[in-house]
């Protein structure tokens, strides 16, 4: 049984994530909502956010889909909320490298928090698409498009 | 179950590889099968040896390559039991197949306030063709629903197709409930409303034997690449008297009878839907897929199959927290059993399921509204083939085990 190879990836921490995300709730003030498919596996991520004097003041996701895509967003909103723009399209964009492989300093992934942890995901090629949905949606939410 | 199948095995190189330091258990033939090697062999001998365009050159390779490839379209019609080669026209794949169809005999025909009837488990590519012709036309399109154990439901097809429904669509096996459809008696019902009726043959033609002549449809479409033939090549079949009243679906070389400056007339059937230089290759190897096919013996292959569900179906459905799909039970269940595991989205399974070796598909299975007809997102998917055996179905059970184990449901 090869099974073992499979806690590279489900780490206890993603696997928490995934039963009790955070912030898996729809906003009352939200500036503004996103939806994003990912139309080969069915995936979808609502992800809303309150933006105030560039900073993200809530945000909350809701959607369907599998283990990694559920704790990637539920990462992502513990490392974005209270941060600017600016800050959270950083992270967006170390976060994206990570999971294919650039290399970052450790410094860099520390902001990530929590969500760094999926750098595992590189290793299971099929399933990077999981990892970053959220954060597409986040980097589209806040004005960057796919070729930024 | 028969111990000739065991032997089959070694027709086919890539099953002997090891995946994640597990034996390669292939369980995703509803989305391609794979390929023996007298059929990658027979690629090879084309190409080394009678490589050329065809019906259009009038030297020998020319000659060759042209006599294989109406050779192939001869071997179709027989496999299939069609009245005429001519009925026989090459394609990309199935896809390809019923938006030919749907491009040509659905744009002349479907009118405004006409119906046309699909059902709830078709493949999207059985489903949008028609849906959007159905937009395009405002026509309305219908569909028929499912029994409870997940079979079509001939008393809603009575009901749906009506005097004002001009075409019927449906899959002849389904490619996620694994069930045969009845489509002898559906075309009965379609043609007494005078409907044109069109079967997606896709997962039926690898899997059963198909008697076109007697299961009376008007059109059939399915892929060489699921019936172990290459990838990019298809067939649309359809009764020639319909095809001959057809516009072509594309202009350009060898589908023409002559060309004059402002006008053009078209070459015959089979021809006029046979435009630009074909994948001949692809033909030649589809043709010696139905060899193999053919010397295994269709009737063989199908009861083969049914043999591997009687034994891995009440496997399955003695797992906790596991649902199948479809129907429970095997008497009409062909070799594709989606499920889910309660508690593990069908990634996550598929991720683990290929940790100890195991190829599923996960998702939707290119059947959206199938999905939400069952109320899920998406299944884990499992489909067996001839190389496939109980060692095979043993290691799936083994592997959700460890699944479960694993995610602890």
């Amino acid at each position: 049984m090869s099974l073992a190879g499979l806690d590279n990836l489900y780490r206890e921490v993603i696997l928490d994530h995934s039963k009790n995300p955070h912030h898996k709730h729809t906003l009352d003030h939200a500036t503004d909502k996103i939806t994003l498919k990912n139309p080969s596996c069915g995936d979808v991520i609502n992800l809303e956010i309150e933006l105030n004097d560039g900073k993200v003041t809530d945000i909350g996701f809701t959607g369907e889909g599998c283990t990694i895509s559920q704790s990637s967003a539920s990462m992502m909103t513990d490392a974005v909320l209270g941060k600017s723009v600016k800050d959270s399209l950083e992270m967006a964009h170390i976060f994206s490298d990570m999971v294919i492989g650039k290399k970052h300093s450790q410094t860099d992934l520390a902001k990530l928090g929590d969500a760094a942890i999926l750098s595992s995901v590189m290793k299971f090629p099929a399933r990077i698409k999981c990892a970053t949905l959220c954060w597409w949606a986040l980097r589209k939410s806040l004005g960057e498009d796919e070729n930024d | 179950m028969d111990k000739s199948f065991q032997k089959i095995r070694n027709d086919f190189p890539i099953l002997n590889q090891r995946i994640n330091n597990e034996p390669l258990v292939y369980l995703d033939n509803a989305a391609t099968s794979q390929k023996p090697n007298q059929v990658i062999n027979e690629l090879v001998r084309y190409y080394q040896n009678d490589n050329a365009n065809t019906r259009r050159s009038v030297h020998t390779l020319g000659e060759r390559a042209t006599e294989e490839f109406e050779i192939a379209r001869k071997k179709v019609q027989v496999f299939l039991n069609a009245k005429d080669s001519r009925e026989i026209i090459f394609t990309k794949g199935t896809t390809d197949s019923l938006n030919l169809i749907a491009s040509t005999y659905g744009e002349e025909n479907i009118q405004a306030g006409d119906e046309i009837v699909i059902s709830y488990m078709e493949h999207h590519s059985n489903l949008i063709p028609w849906q959007q012709l159905a937009l395009r036309k405002n026509a309305v399109l219908k569909y028929i629903g499912l029994t409870k154990d997940g079979q079509l439901d001939m008393e809603d097809a009575r009901r749906k197709i009506t005097d004002r429904t001009k075409l019927v669509s449906i899959t002849h096996v389904s490619n996620v409930l694994g069930v045969t459809n009845d489509v002898k008696k559906l075309a009965i019902i379609a043609h007494s409303h005078n409907a044109v009726i069109i079967a997606d043959g896709a997962q039926a033609v690898a899997n059963i034997p198909v008697d076109l002549q007697d299961l009376n449809v008007d059109f059939y479409a399915f892929s060489g690449h699921k019936m172990m033939g290459p990838m990019g090549i298809g067939v649309l079949y359809g009764k020639y008297d319909l095809l001959k009243s057809m516009s072509p679906n594309q202009y350009g070389g060898e589908m023409i009878d002559s060309v004059k400056k402002y006008h053009s007339t078209w070459a015959d059937v089979p021809f006029k839907f046979e435009a630009g230089t074909q994948n001949v290759a692809g033909v030649i190897g589809l043709s010696k897929a139905i060899d193999y096919l053919n010397d295994i013996g269709m009737k063989n292959i199908s009861k083969y199959e049914n043999e591997l569900v009687k034994y891995i179906l009440p496997k399955l459905l003695k797992i906790e927290g596991l649902t199948v799909y479809g129907p429970q039970d095997t008497k009409n269940h062909n070799a594709v059993i989606s499920f889910n595991l309660n508690g593990i989205h069908p990634h996550d399974v598929a991720t683990a399921l290929d940790m100890d070796g195991v190829a599923v598909r996960a998702g939707h299975h290119c059947a959206q509204p199938l999905m939400n007809y069952l109320g899920v997102t998406a299944t884990v998917r499992a489909s067996f083939y001839i190389y496939n055996n109980q060692f095979d179905a043993d290691q799936l059970i083994k592997a959700i085990y460890d699944t479960k184990e694993f995610f602890n449901v």
